[in-house]
């Protein structure tokens, strides 16, 4: 048997939507065969890792607590993916986001008013805005592949990290443990409802960047720069629109997010910046922004899902003593399987059964 | 053995992974195939390495069952990129992001476990040579076959009709396939060679560089060697050069973390000073040393956009579908 790939005359619609959720079918019935070669019950396992985590009202703010990041990231990575710019670096930027908010609190202990989280908010978005520059500044001033040089700046935003909480930053009443000290109230966000459980407003900012950047991409002039340099740079130039401004664009706003991510992270769920701040939220976001089909409010839902994948695999773990790491695979077959429903967007697939005929040969 | 000798061996061990992954990178990108997965390929072939390893007691079947995993794990990104025409960049991506998902799903089992190593491969005679001897004839095998494999891959793509042929198609697919050149074919095989590369060079991680498992040892070397393939142009010796750059630059920082100062009070001051000098710099910013060199060399490659322009395979990162 083959395959036949063939370009549709237009992008079908019907697959546009319909991609992202067979991927999600096909990924739930792939993860089911994966736990019956395991030895699990199949249905026990898919429950505990799906439904289990929606059934507890201390899970769900849970669930809005692991979603926050990966929406806020994954809402500036679409700007980004759809303008090519290939911002991979989403991790160090969140981490960097995380420390330039965090130094109020930590280098200002004794400030303590209702500006310093604003103020934290500020300088976490300029912090991870201003990581991310290096990255644009290098691609459009020297042509440098933003791919790789994203890329390393990770580590080095994690090594640094690991430095500011073990050296100059620790608490010096930690009991030798690496991390700050922990933030005082006003430096915390505010939980929303504080009765049930630990969910802040963070997911609110989550959604009205959402909202925002969905607004500035389909309905701005902005938007149809991104769009158009996205598609078909030459076209762009010819319309007047810079490519270089536009990767600076792109990587500033998604490098504000992550940053405002990342300070959500600590001053929220963790309440101190410590060492263990990097769990990938930066690489997961980039699976969000292919399952929400590189749309902003399709970022919302598909970061649920891939919020509810983390407490799932920790939900399995305790149920089924399948590993927590079986989460991560789960969210790898979850973009290899979007990548690969997006082909019938664009094309026609088609199964042939036999040898290839003469004429189609060297296909 | 002199103090120069251990650290210079130990350069040669750490560049052979990067010098054999990129190698396999470059010639799957000579075929114009963009494989950002080459971190996920050589994190399944250090477990598979490990694993096979374990089982059989063996370390040679150990490093050839890393590479058969790399080897199958590309077809993965070779069957969406290559077939279904998937966007590459995001393709290999994924490929990044599900085998460290499916390595240390797979190597909880062997966390802590002591693993075996690939012992050296001593050359008579040859490694008797005074100062060079035990350095290139005293190595395991996973350096001979990285020294052996610059000489083949650049005999392969200058020399050969195949290597031709495979130039071809990642320097104009349209024009390959209307000279009846199977593209798809050519790329399968070279992506595979990509992923078999990769996969080899993860098995020397977990067989002779540090010989346990550990999750996410590869730490960015995949990535290093997708750089050092930019920074060598495409051309095979290029690479050997950077790899053994990028060898020193990791080694020299983590023996400048290692060292103790009171052990060379006896060289002349000035050395002393500057020794003294690096050790003092925080070890995670000495850590952050060969991360930060991969970005200055990229920059002080990808500078002039005409040089870059002429070295790179024009349809490198291009899906393609024939006409029909």
């Amino acid at each position: 048997m083959r395959i036949e790939v063939s370009r549709r005359q237009m992008p079908s619609r019907l697959f546009a939507y319909l991609s992202p959720v067979i991927a999600l079918a096909l990924t739930i019935l792939l993860g089911a065969i994966v736990f019956m070669a395991l030895g699990k019950d199949p249905v026990q396992a898919l429950y505990s890792y799906f439904i289990e985590p929606l059934t507890e009202t201390w899970s769900l703010h849970e669930l809005l607590i692991k979603a926050t990041p990966l929406i806020l990231i994954a809402v500036g990575l679409s700007v980004c993916y759809l303008s090519n710019n290939w911002n991979i670096g989403a991790e160090g930027q969140f981490l960097m986001g995380a420390v330039a908010g965090s130094a109020i609190p930590v280098l200002l202990p004794e400030f303590q008013n209702y500006l310093v989280l604003p103020l934290m908010l500020i300088l976490a978005m300029a912090g991870g805005a201003a990581y991310a520059a290096i990255p644009a500044f290098l691609k459009s001033r020297f042509n440098t592949n933003e791919i790789l040089t994203s890329l390393m700046l990770v580590y080095v935003a994690q090594l640094f990290v690991d430095w500011l909480v073990r050296g100059p930053w620790r608490n010096p009443q930690g009991f030798s443990f690496p991390g700050t000290i922990t933030f005082n109230d006003f430096a915390l966000l505010p939980e929303m409802f504080p009765a049930s459980g630990r969910a802040n407003i963070g997911i609110l900012f989550a959604l009205v960047a959402a909202v925002l950047v969905w607004l500035m991409i389909r309905r701005t002039l902005k938007g149809f720069e991104v769009r158009v340099l996205g598609q078909n740079p030459r076209a762009g130039r010819f319309a007047g629109f810079s490519s270089a401004k536009m990767t600076f664009f792109a990587f500033l706003l998604s490098g504000a997010l992550a940053g405002l991510a990342g300070i959500i992270e600590v001053a929220g769920a963790v309440q101190h910046l410590n060492e263990k701040l990097s769990v990938g939220y930066g690489f997961a976001a980039i699976i969000v922004v292919f399952l929400g089909r590189l749309n902003p409010l399709g970022a919302v839902v598909a970061g649920l899902v891939l919020a509810l994948t983390y407490l799932g695999g920790e939900a399995a773990q305790i149920s089924l003593q399948i590993s927590d790491k079986s989460a991560r695979v789960f969210q790898g077959m979850l973009l290899f399987l979007v990548l690969a429903c997006d082909t019938l967007i664009n094309y026609r697939i088609r199964f042939i059964a036999g040898q290839p005929s003469a004429s189609a040969e060297g296909n | 053995m002199g103090m120069l000798e251990a650290i210079l061996l130990t350069v040669f061990t750490a560049a052979t992974p990067l010098l054999i992954a990129a190698m396999g990178e470059l010639v799957a990108e000579r075929s114009g195939v963009l494989n950002l997965g080459v971190e996920g390929m050589m994190i399944m072939g250090a477990i598979a390495g490990f694993a096979f390893a374990q089982m059989s007691g063996n370390p040679y079947i150990g490093a050839l069952g890393g590479m058969a995993v790399g080897a199958l794990f590309s077809l993965l990104f070779a069957f969406l990129a290559l077939t279904l025409v998937t966007n590459q960049v995001a393709t290999g991506l994924a490929l990044t992001i599900l085998g460290l998902g499916l390595s240390g799903l797979w190597g909880e089992a062997f966390v802590g476990i002591p693993g075996v190593k690939l012992q050296p491969v001593v050359i008579p005679l040859l490694s008797d040579i005074p100062l060079i001897g035990r350095l290139f004839f005293a190595q395991d095998a996973l350096f001979y076959v990285s020294i052996a494999l610059v000489f083949a891959v650049s005999w392969f793509l200058f020399k050969t009709k195949a290597g031709l042929t495979l130039r071809s198609v990642g320097d104009n697919h349209h024009s390959a396939h209307a000279l009846g050149i199977n593209v798809m074919r050519v790329r399968y095989l070279a992506v595979m060679f990509g992923g078999a590369c990769a996969g080899l060079a993860g098995s020397h991680l977990s067989l002779v560089y540090t010989t346990q498992w550990i999750e996410n040892m590869s730490a960015g070397r995949g990535w290093i060697a997708l750089a050092l393939v930019v920074f060598a142009s495409w051309r095979p010796w290029r690479i050997l050069f950077g790899a053994y750059l990028f060898g020193a630059i990791t080694i020299m920082q983590l023996h400048i973390q290692a060292l103790n100062l009171g052990d060379v009070e006896f060289l002349p001051g000035p050395i002393y000073g500057i020794l003294s000098l690096l050790k003092s710099i925080p070890a995670q910013f000495l850590s952050s040393l060969p991360y930060l060199a991969t970005i200055v060399v990229l920059v002080l490659i990808s500078r002039n956009r005409r040089l870059t322009l002429i070295n790179t395979p024009a349809m490198l990162g291009q899906g393609f579908v024939p006409d029909r």
